[in-house]
């Protein structure tokens, strides 16, 4: 059964697209060549030899081009090339700090808009990661279908977000109205469409691939479109819950690198070589002192810790309010050892700085799987960087692969102990229902007031 | 350095790929095996005198009838049975899909990744079932303390539950088994993504009211089998070339036929109250109870008939539930779209090389085979239900206000006295009360 097979093989067009797997069987006996070739004649087949095979069939993905500007090529080309290298990374570093900084400046629009450039950017990059893997470029219709994937499920959570934030500008629009009431049924019609589309384009020897690319391109949409979408939400809640996390997680990566440079002796973990236990842990109380500093420092403004809301009136985004308890200075009372270090009775602290070290916590200890999840896949994909649009840094990914799990516990944290259901969206929902319905609950609700002296019976307004 | 590292590869592939081209080629040479033939000894002996393809035809009607039987006796044994079955059929699912997974990737070896998948599995459960038992068993959660606990911190709990999962899955991570390992990791999401998401949907549906569970599966039922028989009596265009033996004459009779069923079959059950109510939980009695005062979705009304079909039924108007149009687009979904999850199933099946997802029923396949039309209704009743038929829940919404500030309930009591005051619904006499 199996000699039939070896004797039947035929060029196919597969051959041409096919080289790499055949590398690292070039120098091998016949045998292994000739169950290549055999394999070439269905395609389907030959995808199907890449899973199978471990990892280290699988050639290197060449990266592209170097892609630092020529400025600073030549006013670097006197150093050695580790120096270069080091110089090219601190510059990038600086620039990206100071762009951050900028933004915020700018305001919570432009952080919006920064967010979603981000998150088109890092799908584009996993996305391009996996057409290469697969070869699949030429598939009919896939890079369409991966695109409007994209835009419906943004189409979705913006509506999701958007309608919550917007409500009193919504409410004016009429056409809006009807796209918000409706909402989940058009996203949902969306996607169906999205998806009969991908059923009627299955073409036949391809169907594999065109699973996979499926269900990578949902995989990559679970992960940079949600993640994105709870950031935006973070980032209404009060840009500080946007500012500390992020800051922190950076602040590890670079403290944990300069403690790895320094003192670093022990191996962390296989997957990531360079990490050091010296550095993890230098880095973990060094981010929680910066975190602690962070929130102290910002939280006196308020600018950084109002709930962003949206004015009908000046049709823009403000950032007033008074600000919560979290965020008014209250005394505590040192623990006995404390005591004796700082020689002081109380402190003054705000009470967002002790959730700042659960953040830090956070941030230093579980942010570094999220790294190391994506160095395995870097090595699993055989590819040293996510792609090169940052010089001496790599791809858009490569700079946010710590922050993956950051955004998802930082709003699941909100949610848990900070606030509880949001007063525009229970409103919006109470002025859907019928109107008997909006009879009854103002009743119950005007009784369970009076009870708790919030209103009182006299007044009348 | 180059004839090096292609030395080191070959020497590697030798060891690994070796096995790899084995399993591949005896993966070509034969689909996936199938496990052995399950069907019960005794139908085996009855049907032995039957040609080998009346065979099959009687093993499948009598398996149909068993399932349909089945599904009769599950719906008399109420909710609570329901629920444990639409689990028990997830589970089923999810297992089935895994092993396919293993069986492409031969990855039956790696270590963790068994109770890895598994542990994912409950997680996701318990995050979901946690989302819905809290609002339906409101009252008993609020009395028992460390249920209170758990659910206010619910979320909080389940990404906890995650992450430790997440974080087993990074340190597994074993040198020459990335790519295997990567692979299972987004085998097992999407998975989780299509199976429990859908099952919890489902479950949603069936606490809306019976009917909601019934009409829609039974619809896609119906659409299957009709379009079996009008492709088997009248079918010569084929539809689609993923799977050949559907047909344009089935596909549309099928259509047709299912209208007309989900027509008669709302008809018959709007009438009664344990299918029309929402499932409550009853604090008292300690148990599930449907009984209630019916919507006016499930009351008759009179219709006035368009003059079409007036001249052709002779009829004026005609008396029907309003759900009865509901079923219409349910139907109308479940006949148009359902067919696609049956294509996608199907595609699925000649990607990996595989005759049936597993061989759970004698003459049928696996469990997904005869769910996979079901793929996309429960989200679609789900959203039909949230768009169109229920607006919030109002106890719900009573619950969220009474955790807010007291200055936020203030002025949310004000804006919404506002508001009835506009509508006419309340005037400032009324609130001398």
């Amino acid at each position: 059964m199996l000699e039939l097979r070896y004797r039947g093989s035929c060029p196919s067009p597969g051959e041409a697209v096919s080289p790499p797997p055949r590398e690292g069987e070039a120098a091998g006996g016949d045998h292994e060549t000739e169950s290549t070739s055999d394999k070439e004649t269905d395609i389907d087949d030959r995808y199907g030899d890449l899973d199978s095979r471990t990892d280290s069939d699988i050639p290197e993905i060449p990266a592209s081009s170097d892609r630092t500007p020529e400025i600073l090529k030549k006013a670097l080309s006197g150093l050695s090339s580790r120096w270069k290298n080091w110089w090219i990374r601190g510059i990038l570093t600086l620039t990206m700090i100071s762009l951050f900084f900028l933004i915020i400046y700018m305001g919570s629009f432009m952080l919006m808009l920064l967010v979603l450039g981000i998150q088109v950017k890092c799908f584009h990059e996993i996305i391009t990661i996996g057409y290469r893997v697969y070869h699949s470029y030429d598939l009919p219709w896939f890079r369409t279908l991966s695109w409007y994937f994209l835009l419906c499920v943004n189409y979705f959570f913006y509506g999701e977000t958007v309608a919550d934030y917007f409500a009193t500008f919504v409410q004016r629009e009429e056409q809006l109205q009807f796209l918000i009431r409706y909402h989940r049924f058009i996203s949902f019609a969306l996607y169906l469409a999205g998806f009969c589309m991908f059923v009627l384009s299955l073409v036949k020897k391809h169907y594999r691939l065109q699973f996979y690319m499926f269900a990578w391109t949902h995989v990559t949409l679970l992960i940079t479109v949600t993640q994105s979408h709870l950031v935006i939400q973070n980032l209404f809640e009060g840009m500080i819950w946007f500012l500390v996390p992020i800051s922190s997680v950076i602040c590890n990566d670079i403290t944990a690198y300069l403690f790895g440079f320094f003192f670093g002796r022990t191996p962390l973990i296989k997957l990531s070589p360079k990490k050091t236990w010296e550095g993890f842990i230098g880095g973990f109380f060094s981010t929680v002192v910066f975190g602690f500093i962070a929130a102290y420092v910002l939280s006196k403004y308020q600018y950084f810790v109002c709930p962003v809301e949206y004015r009908s009136d000046v049709n823009s985004f403000v950032t007033e309010c008074e600000p919560s308890e979290l965020f008014q200075l209250q005394t505590y009372s040192l623990p006995p050892f404390l005591k004796a270090v700082l020689r002081q009775e109380r402190v003054s602290l705000y009470p967002f700085q002790i959730h700042s070290i659960a953040l830090s916590t956070f941030a230093s200890l579980i942010g570094p799987f999220g790294g190391f999840f994506a160095s395995g896949f870097k090595r699993a994909f055989k590819i040293k960087d996510f792609a090169n649009t940052i010089p001496g840094h790599g791809g858009i990914m490569d700079r946010f692969d710590c922050q993956y799990l950051m955004a998802t516990f930082v709003h699941v944290y909100i949610t848990s102990f900070i606030r509880g259901p949001n007063p525009s969206k229970v409103l919006q929902q109470l002025l859907v229902l019928q109107p008997e319905q909006q009879l009854n609950i103002y009743k119950t609700l005007k009784i369970h007031l009076i009870e708790k002296g919030i209103l009182q019976p006299a007044l009348k307004v | 350095g180059t004839q090096l590292r292609v030395r080191e590869s070959e020497s590697e592939a030798k060891v690994d790929g070796e096995t790899a081209s084995d399993s591949e080629s005896r993966a070509e040479s034969a689909p996936l095996p199938v496990s052995a033939d399950d069907t019960p000894e005794v139908l085996n002996r009855a049907l032995s005198n039957l040609s080998s393809r009346w065979k099959n035809w009687w093993v499948r009607g009598i398996l149909t009838l068993a399932m349909i039987a089945f599904f009769f006796i599950i719906i008399y044994l109420g909710p609570m049975v329901l629920m444990i079955i639409v689990m028990c059929v997830q589970i089923k699912c999810f297992h089935e899909i895994i092993t396919i997974g293993y069986n492409v990737y031969h990855s039956y070896d790696l270590p963790w990744f068994r109770t890895l998948s598994w542990y994912f599995l409950l997680c996701v459960n318990y995050f979901f079932y946690g989302e819905t038992v809290t609002d339906y068993f409101f009252t008993l959660v609020q009395r028992e303390e460390p249920l209170r606990i758990l659910s206010k911190y619910h979320r909080f709990i389940s990404f906890t539950l995650y992450l430790i999962g997440f974080c087993m899955f990074v340190l597994s991570l074993v040198k020459k088994h990335y790519r295997l390992q990567f692979y299972m990791f987004g085998w097992t999401h999407v998975t989780l993504l299509i199976v429990v998401t859908q099952s919890h949907l489902v479950i949603h549906n069936l606490f809306e009211g019976m009917i909601w569970f019934i009409v829609p599966i039974s619809c896609v039922i119906c659409n299957d089998i009709m379009a079996y028989m009008f492709g088997f009596f009248f079918g010569r265009t084929p539809l689609i070339k993923l799977s050949p033996k559907k047909t344009w004459e089935g596909f549309i009779g099928g259509f047709f036929a299912t209208v007309v069923f989900g027509l008669l079959l709302s008809y018959v059950m709007s009438g009664y109250r344990c299918f029309v109510c929402p499932v409550e939980y009853n604090n008292d009695t300690n148990s599930f109870t449907v009984d209630c005062e019916p919507s006016d979705l499930f009351r008759l009304q009179e219709y006035n008939i368009p003059g079409v079909i007036q001249s052709v039924i002779g009829w004026k108007t005609v008396r029907m539930y309003p759900f009865q149009i509901h079923s219409i687009a349910l139907s109308t979904f479940a006949s148009l779209i359902g067919p696609f999850g049956g294509f996608f199933a199907s595609g699925f099946k000649r990607a990996f090389k595989i005759k049936d997802f597993a061989n759970t029923i004698p003459g049928h396949g696996g469990i997904m085979d005869r769910f996979d039309c079901q793929y996309l209704m429960a989200t679609f009743v789900n959203v039909y239900i949230a768009s169109f038929i229920r607006g919030p829940n109002p106890s719900k919404l009573i619950q969220q206000f009474l955790t807010l500030r007291p200055d936020q309930q203030l002025h949310i009591f004000n804006t919404l006295r506002s508001h009835l005051i506009d509508k006419g619904m309340l005037t400032s006499a009324t609130e001398d009360e």
